[in-house]
């Protein structure tokens, strides 16, 4: 156990895998910043009274879900660049292929939040004279972040989780560099403390979404 | 006040208005009775827009809202004017329908503020007035989850009155409340008549119609069976129709 008792090492073992550790923070909150507000509009579209706009979300969500995100990762990194005048930077590429894959789970979950929503909130709305607009960002929106927010912690944890897939095109995550780390100094110890940070991310993930939790508790459907 | 006439309306097989016609004056209170199915609750809903007639004309305050085109078919106004003209009717739910993530007091501002743009000021203290009114500014601050179902039904009467709606409609304001809570609710309407309130109940209180209402219309089938003054609707003289529909439901 080398690391473990050795504060020293661990030290170095950590210094060499801070710049990891910075890029699976950046996978991790870019792609919630992306898919998150992707998957509603695809929950919409998704929801729509239009055929040719609801049957494209369905084969994308299908896709999305039905296939691995390995798969998805080389299809974009490698197969986009040979179709199509576009080069990405992988990591870019690992942005894109996650931000894709989980805005389809979110848009899932968005589109069960959206329709538990009774259909008397609606009515109540229309009778009041509220415009589509004012109804869903101030009264069925609210409700539904509610309805969600276990959910979508179960995503955003298995998110954490995920990002070392991105090591398969070769994005020098904290994975890759435990991996790294661990083939230098021939001994399997960088792969167990690199648990150990997930592990730690997702305690303030779960610490981030109890408190949201606590917050919206104020009322109770 | 409000002209309804030869509404029709279907749904997929059934028909469930087959021609009704309704006319409401000013300061007038009319009670709608009848079966379940009986076509009542969907005739309130097809005044206040929630579902579309296939024909038959509506006017409200001598406004047409909808009539039928040369094709013999409803034709309603273009949305913009339509939105202004439902805006002139109130409806009360049977499931109150209240905001859950709102307080009494937001529910009742929440409108009056998005739909008739008044400032915070005056939408809170406008509030504040109306459920005095119903007997709840002690609760103001109450999320309906910590309401009774009588209280949540006051509240959204207050949110209905804050709209300054000329016509108040109610669909089954109590059937979702036990006896106790049902009269809570019912004193709050019969205040409302008082003041000379046009309002159209539809409901299962017997008494109530015959106490409070000025008028009672009996709905069977679809059709307008009887209409006419409660006392004489609903008093001794009243029809065999009536008299078994009566009987039904313990009157």
């Amino acid at each position: 156990m080398h690391y473990f008792n050795d504060p020293h090492a661990l030290l170095q073992l950590l210094r060499a895998m801070r710049g990891g550790i910075v890029t699976t923070l950046t996978i991790f909150f870019a792609t919630l910043l992306i898919s998150i507000p992707l998957g509603m509009v695809v929950a919409l579209l998704r929801m729509s009274r239009h055929k040719a706009l609801r049957l494209p979300m369905s084969l994308y969500i299908l896709v999305m879900r039905g296939t691995p995100l390995m798969l998805q990762l080389f299809a974009i990194y490698f197969a986009v660049p040979m179709l199509t005048p576009f080069h990405m930077d992988r990591l870019v590429a690992t942005i894109v292929a996650f931000a894709l894959n989980y805005a389809a789970y979110f848009a899932e979950i968005f589109r069960g939040g959206i329709e538990s929503i009774p259909v008397g909130q609606y009515e109540a709305c229309r009778v009041l004279g509220l415009s589509k607009v004012q109804t869903f960002s101030h009264i069925i929106l609210p409700q539904v972040v509610k309805r969600v927010v276990l959910p979508v912690s179960n995503e955003v944890i298995t998110l954490v989780k995920d990002t070392s897939l991105a090591n398969v095109i070769a994005v020098a995550e904290l994975f890759r560099a435990a991996k790294n780390e661990a083939s230098r100094a021939a001994t399997i110890e960088p792969l167990f403390v690199a648990g150990v940070i997930y592990l730690l991310m997702n305690g303030v993930v779960t610490i981030a979404f109890s408190r949201m939790n606590r917050a919206l508790a104020y009322y109770k459907d | 006040m409000l002209q309804a006439k030869d509404i029709y309306k279907r749904f997929g097989e059934s028909e469930v208005l087959k021609g009704v016609t309704l006319n409401v004056s000013r300061g007038e209170v009319v009670a709608i009775i009848g079966r379940s199915g009986s076509g009542k609750s969907t005739l309130l809903r097809c005044l206040n827009h929630l579902e579309t007639v296939d024909a038959g004309s509506i006017a409200i305050d001598g406004q047409t809202m909808v009539e039928n085109g040369p094709d013999g078919r409803a034709h309603y106004r273009p949305d913009k004017e339509l939105r202004g003209l439902l805006l002139k009717m109130g409806l009360v739910f049977q499931d109150y329908n209240l905001f859950p993530h709102y307080s009494a007091l937001q529910n009742v501002t929440a409108a009056q503020r998005m739909t008739l743009r008044r400032s915070p000021q005056e939408a809170e203290q406008r509030a504040m007035l109306l459920l005095e009114k119903v007997g709840l500014a002690d609760k103001a601050g109450e999320y309906p989850c910590n309401l009774s179902g009588g209280q949540c039904q006051r509240v959204a009467i207050a949110r209905a009155l804050a709209m300054d709606p000329e016509l108040l409609c109610f669909d089954e304001p109590t059937s979702a409340l036990d006896p106790q809570l049902t009269q809570e609710v019912l004193s709050v309407i019969r205040q409302l008549a008082k003041e000379k309130r046009t309002m159209i109940v539809v409901t299962h209180e017997m008494n109530f119609a015959r106490d409070v209402a000025d008028r009672v219309i009996y709905m069977d089938g679809g059709r307008v069976v009887e209409d006419g003054a409660a006392q004489d609707v609903l008093g001794s003289a009243r029809s065999e129709a009536i008299r078994q529909f009566a009987g039904e439901v313990g009157y």
